[in-house]
């Protein structure tokens, strides 16, 4: 079946696993059990961890059992699994991988804690692009759709609302970001690509494609069609009912008229149509770019002059997560941003949200090519191991700059979902 | 009394299955219908009575005829493959099951025979489905192949992504539920009755006709079932051999509940559930499955 639903059988196999754990611990201990089943403190500290496994990875668990004797038990599900998670079942996890454009959802939902800042040692680290929307060296970046600015902060602990200006109360501690833009096959084009526009251009007809993804492929559609100059949006991640229906005539025209080979929904796939050569352009994720790279097949994560699509993701806190395991859980995201799992990340191409803590865990030549877009004085390697770029190799889109820099929209969730997500039903039966 | 001893016992006997059957199908299933029916917000679902789920999967039904609107043009879709898999799956399945049953003497290798139709589930559907991408592909195996024979020039494109490859999975799929009900009521016919009309100087085709396929019957219908219903809710082959391009009454449900608006995703799942019961109930109205078993 869907990865989502592998995904939702490996849950209830661990869940069913710890239940079945849970009922043994009992028997063995019976005679104690005075009401509600806690953890004492002789027992392993364990932090359950639900997200989309981007930031999840075994070596990440391992060395945070290492340096801090917390063991993350894993929960993996894709984006909108885990949202609907959440909203429905608050109580099945402690410590919360996600975006910040979920938050409109799951804010208002209740089910999220207020985190108080000042627990949270590097608060003050955390790069500006999060809590004022500007690189460190104070150039302002792209503010449209859910930028993390936006919703970073909570009028109070046990607030529904998001704060327009600094408060103790954060919700959402960012860990790792990157932006997005169209990935292509250099060898098949053959020529320069240097805008959005070219996603539509017939030139590459039955050759393109992009995120079925409703909320995130509206805004590749939109940046597309602001780049052919068809509309300009007031902001591409919010828009009104009438920018929604042209944007999606627009694209629904490219459809009929077989502008898209086929659209994509995960990971695999997108690598899949790349690799295979049945698409030459689409939307795409950094890691798929370098996993088609790493088959040796030339892909290039396409710097475009109209900027970049930005997502951002961090850890929030179920408010069912209290005592001892609160503690845990603010050990856990305060190992996170120490250092080691940030240099990890920014190993693979993402970019973590406190950089002090990630340069003195990477070496000179790896900060270089990754950070400032230098060319590799040596082997670039992933974080197993496996080589990514030869020697002498240099960063598509340039240095962490260039590239938060050019950032033009945010992931988002629109006032007008609903309807987009109605539409967007229409655009595939069409 | 031995008759009410005896209800009693079937009962006893029906009760654990009829107990699984209400807990874990109609009491969900009324809560889908009771939900389906509610309104709802960016994050939850809210027990105010709303037809908002139904209105709008019909939104501009009337507006735009003689157009069709979403909603039916993806029913329309979902009913085409529907069909041309049945039929196809129907064809096949029965030649099969018609080779196995009276073609192949010994039981073993009627097993052994049976066993290399369920080949294609050994691996996981997901991969199956990736697997068709190097073959049917622009420059997969069946396109290469026909250019360096010099046949065709340019790929043909229409081999994947396309209602074709969709209908092609699904017959690769779903085959073996055809054959397994068909060749399960051919073995049961009376050889007798086949050799009395060879006797009678019917032709093979008379045979088939007036004998097998009648006696075939519930196989053919209970086949039937199990490929309409898993084709008419799937959204996973449809999507990957359809290049996500092709709508899907499943796809519907999924895109709506992966939006978190569960109420309009059980208003959907209330009409595909609808419609698939017309279907299947036009089909028992055919042929009496219990009178027949």
């Amino acid at each position: 079946m869907t990865d989502s639903v592998k995904l939702d059988a490996k849950v209830s196999r661990r869940s069913l696993l710890k239940g079945a754990a849970g009922i043994a611990g009992l028997a063995a201990g019976s005679g104690v059990i005075t009401g509600f089943p806690y953890v004492k403190s002789a027992e392993p500290k364990v932090l359950r961890y639900l997200g989309t496994g981007v930031n999840e990875g075994d070596l990440i668990g391992q060395q945070c059992f290492k340096d801090t004797g917390i063991k993350i038990e894993y929960i993996s599900a894709t984006t909108d699994d885990v949202t609907k998670r959440v909203v429905t079942q608050p109580n099945s996890f402690d410590v919360l991988d996600t975006e910040y454009f979920s938050l409109k959802k799951l804010v208002p939902s209740g089910n999220i804690l207020g985190l108080e800042a000042k627990k949270i040692k590097e608060f003050n680290n955390i790069t500006p692009v999060f809590t004022k929307g500007q690189l460190p060296n104070g150039k302002k970046i792209g503010d449209q759709g859910t930028a993390p600015w936006k919703v970073l902060y909570l009028e109070g602990a046990n607030s529904k609302n998001f704060s327009k200006t600094a408060t103790d109360y954060v919700t959402l501690i960012p860990t790792v970001y990157n932006a997005d833009t169209l990935g292509i096959r250099p060898d098949l084009i053959k020529r320069p690509i240097s805008s959005w526009a070219e996603l539509l251009n017939p030139e590459f007809k039955g050759k393109a494609s992009i995120l079925n993804i409703p909320s995130i492929g509206i805004m590749d559609a939109a940046m597309v069609i602001e780049a052919t100059g068809q509309h300009k949006y007031a902001d591409k991640g919010n828009m009104t009912k009438e920018e929604i229906d042209l944007t999606m005539k627009i694209l629904t025209e490219a459809k009929k008229a077989g502008q898209f080979r086929a659209f994509w929904k995960d990971f695999n796939e997108s690598v899949n149509l790349m690799a295979s050569g049945e698409t030459v352009i689409q939307s795409m994720w950094s890691p798929a770019v370098t996993k088609v790279r790493s088959m040796g097949i030339p892909c290039t994560f396409q710097p475009l002059k109209e900027g970049y699509r930005s997502w951002a993701s961090g850890f929030c806190i179920s408010k069912a997560t209290t005592g001892p395991k609160l503690e845990w859980a603010y050990e856990f995201v305060n190992w996170f941003l120490s250092g080691w799992a940030g240099g990890y990340l920014n190993r693979q191409g993402y970019y973590s949200a406190v950089l002090s803590t990630a340069k003195a865990n990477m070496t000179e030549d790896e900060w270089g090519y990754w950070m400032e877009g230098k060319a590799a004085k040596s082997d670039i390697k992933a974080p197993d191991g496996s080589l990514l770029e030869k020697a002498g190799a240099v960063r598509d889109g340039g240095s962490y700059e260039d590239r938060m820099g050019s950032v033009a929209c945010w992931n988002a969730v629109m006032d007008e979902n609903d309807y987009m997500v109605r539409k967007w039903n229409e655009f595939i039966a069409a | 009394m031995t008759k009410d001893r005896n209800s009693f016992i079937a009962w006893l006997q029906a009760g654990p299955m009829m107990l699984v059957f209400v807990a874990f199908f109609l009491l969900p299933l009324v809560f889908v219908v009771i939900v389906s029916a509610w309104d709802y917000n960016e994050y939850e679902m809210l027990p105010a009575l709303s037809f908002r789920g139904y209105t709008d999967t019909f939104e501009g039904c009337i507006a735009q005829l003689p157009d069709l609107c979403t909603i039916l043009k993806t029913y329309a879709k979902t009913v085409k493959l529907c069909f041309l898999t049945w039929a196809i799956t129907l064809t096949i399945g029965f030649t099969i099951a018609y080779f196995l049953a009276f073609h192949v003497r010994s039981k073993t290798w009627q097993i052994v025979l049976s066993l290399l139709c369920t080949i294609p589930f050994w691996t996981s559907n997901v991969i199956r489905m990736i697997a068709w991408v190097p073959l049917l592909g622009r420059n997969g195996l069946i396109n290469q192949g026909l250019i360096d024979l010099g046949l065709i020039k340019v790929p043909m494109e229409w081999l994947l992504f396309s209602e074709f490859s969709v209908v092609l999975a699904f017959v690769h799929l779903f085959t073996f539920f055809m054959v397994v009900p068909i060749f399960n009521s051919m073995i049961r016919i009376d050889p007798k009755l086949v050799e009395a009309a060879y006797d009678a100087g019917a032709t093979g085709f008379q045979t088939l006709i007036n004998i097998i396929i009648p006696l075939a019957k519930p196989g053919i219908v209970i086949g039937s079932i199990f490929v309409i219903t898993i084709v008419m809710g799937d959204f996973v082959t449809i999507g990957v051999m359809g290049g996500q391009q092709i709508a899907s009454a499943g796809k519907i449900i999924e895109t709506r509940l992966n939006a978190l608006q569960f109420p309009a995703a059980a208003a959907n799942a209330v009409i595909l559930l609808g419609i698939t019961i017309v279907i299947i109930s036009a089909l028992t109205r055919l042929v009496d499955i219990r009178k027949e078993l």
